[in-house]
């Protein structure tokens, strides 16, 4: 994959980043607002996918490793798994850290309300862990297909340039 | 018409048949016959879980098992994805 024009390129630098962070947001703040972190990691997925199209394959796996992302996904998971068994002297993924003070633990009053930012126990902390794998597994869709697209032009055993 | 094409046909009618059923005796819309479980989770989420966003508390905690299983498709679908594109040997 080619890089694109100057003008594209441009253009990404300055809006990705209101992509990464609106993504960032979306997450972080999935126990206030709609969404949470499947849809903001998807949305940060789409930034990645950007700087891919925009900047082009070579120069992007320049800046970053795929390994990266594999890593990401797997600590999401395995995070959410711990959230999971830490509530366990009750049951699995109980919400142990909901209403008992501290970073996670503020009370909401009932009602229709603006929200209190650091309330809602593991629900947050499950939403970072998700986030995380969601941002990781899509990103490491695209660079293994982005991968696997040159391997093809590049004219591999199976390759496109060998049936000719 | 002949061969299968019959059976589709007979199928369809079936199924068109059970939907219209399934018309006719619906409830009036935004008045749900048994409302217990929205009635708990509106009145008691947010005392009992201190989330704003009811949804989220549902799907991240009280139903939190069945997100695992969606992190888990997740991760499968990665999985292969990298295991059709590997680089070959």
């Amino acid at each position: 994959m080619r890089p694109l024009s100057i003008v594209v390129r441009t253009i990404c630098n300055i809006f990705a980043w209101f992509v990464a962070i609106f993504g960032a947001y979306v997450i972080l703040h999935g126990h206030l607002t709609p969404g949470g972190g499947f849809q903001g990691g998807a949305i940060v997925a789409t930034f990645i996918a950007l700087l891919l199209v925009a900047h082009g394959g070579k120069s992007f796996l320049g800046w970053v490793k795929k390994e990266i992302f594999s890593s990401f996904e797997g600590a999401g998971l395995v995070a959410f798994v711990c959230v999971g068994f830490l509530g366990l002297s009750t049951t699995f993924l109980y919400n142990f850290l909901a209403l008992k003070g501290g970073l996670f633990g503020s009370a909401v009053p009932i009602g229709p309300n603006a929200g209190v930012l650091n309330s809602s126990g593991t629900i947050a902390l499950a939403n970072i862990a998700v986030g995380l794998e969601v941002v990781g597994g899509l990103s490491a869709i695209l660079i293994f297909m982005f991968l696997g697209m040159r391997y093809v032009s590049e004219g591999g055993k199976e390759g496109v340039k060998d049936d000719k | 018409m002949k061969g299968p094409r019959v059976i589709f046909l007979i199928f369809f009618v079936i199924f068109v048949g059970i939907l219209c059923q399934g018309l006719y005796n619906i409830h009036p819309y935004g008045e749900p016959r048994v409302s217990a479980m929205d009635d708990y989770f509106i009145n008691n989420a947010q005392s009992e879980r201190a989330a704003n966003n009811v949804v989220t508390s549902i799907v991240f905690d009280y139903r939190g098992f069945d997100t695992l299983g969606e992190a888990a498709v997740l991760f499968t679908a990665v999985m292969s994805v990298a295991a059709l594109f590997r680089k070959e040997e």
